[in-house]
């Protein structure tokens, strides 16, 4: 009965400020609301016994939606990032796919009979993930960690200052102003 | 709360964060959508997990969501940072150019 109680009252604050993302009048409040939706998320996890993703989703995204404030305070500087803004294109297009999707996946969600429980969770579920990862799940622990390093390498590529495009515009037919000699 | 419920949630916040990747024009909000529907990913993932097979394999999906969740983050502020630089702007509208 409580837990049912918590499940809607983080699902209507999940649901709220996601909706408040693309509703408040400044992308710092936006931040804001789109981390409180994770949070309630993450709560949510915590309720189904996920312990340890709960926690990782609330403290990853909170630290990530830190970042995005201040990406948007270093783009837009410290003013426009507070200050109502109203940029949106193809307003009633994207409406009508997002309640059409939603329709889809409700219906989805309330008419397939869905299976009953298979099992029953481990003991310690943490201990239970940490063994899976270290075990039967290696594999795609090992596919995750290039991946993760491709995309450092990437980011880091695209955001480094001094790339080739900088030095020889978009098109790479520029003058090298670094080497002082026009491009082969 | 049921599965039906938390398949609900989800669908809700997937199709909030859709509604917000396809309208927004600043970069960074885009990526608020696209963090938005990976919330309702991960939502639906852990009452899939809950309630029809609570293997540590469901557990193990969901670390790969969070995952690429992560790599999205990151591109994202990359190309940002890269198109904010290259064009002083952050707007989707302006680099239309990228799709071709």
């Amino acid at each position: 009965m409580l837990t049912g109680i918590v499940f809607w009252v983080l699902a209507v604050i999940a649901v709220a400020t996601g909706v408040a993302v693309f509703r408040v009048d400044s992308m710092a409040r936006a931040t804001y609301a789109l981390a409180a939706s994770f949070i309630a998320v993450g709560l949510v996890l915590l309720l189904v016994d996920l312990e340890f993703l709960g926690v990782i989703t609330v403290l990853m995204m909170t630290m990530e939606m830190a970042v995005m404030g201040i990406y948007m305070i270093m783009f837009m500087g410290m003013n426009p990032a507070l200050m109502p803004m109203d940029m949106v294109h193809g307003k009633r297009p994207a409406l009508a796919v997002a309640i059409g999707t939603f329709v889809v996946l409700a219906a989805g969600a309330l008419l397939i009979p869905w299976p009953t429980r298979r099992g029953a969770p481990a003991a310690d579920l943490v201990t239970s993930l940490g063994e899976a990862v270290m075990e039967s799940k290696m594999l795609v622990m090992m596919t995750v960690s290039p991946v993760l390093f491709a995309t450092i390498v990437a980011a880091l590529v695209l955001a480094l200052p001094k790339g080739r495009y900088d030095r020889l515009g978009d098109d790479l037919r520029g003058t090298d102003m670094r080497a002082g000699k026009a491009p082969r | 709360m049921t599965l039906q419920t938390m398949l609900l949630v989800a669908a809700a916040l997937f199709s909030v964060g859709l509604y917000g990747a396809i309208s927004q024009q600043v970069v960074v909000m885009v990526m608020m959508g696209l963090e938005l529907m990976l919330n309702g990913v991960i939502l639906a993932a852990a009452a899939f997990w809950w309630f029809l097979s609570p293997t540590p394999d469901g557990q193990v999906l969901l670390l790969v969501v969070i995952t690429a969740m992560t790599v999205e983050m990151a591109m994202g502020f990359a190309v940002a940072t890269l198109l904010h630089r290259s064009r002083q702007s952050d707007m989707t509208d302006m680099a239309t150019d990228l799709s071709r």
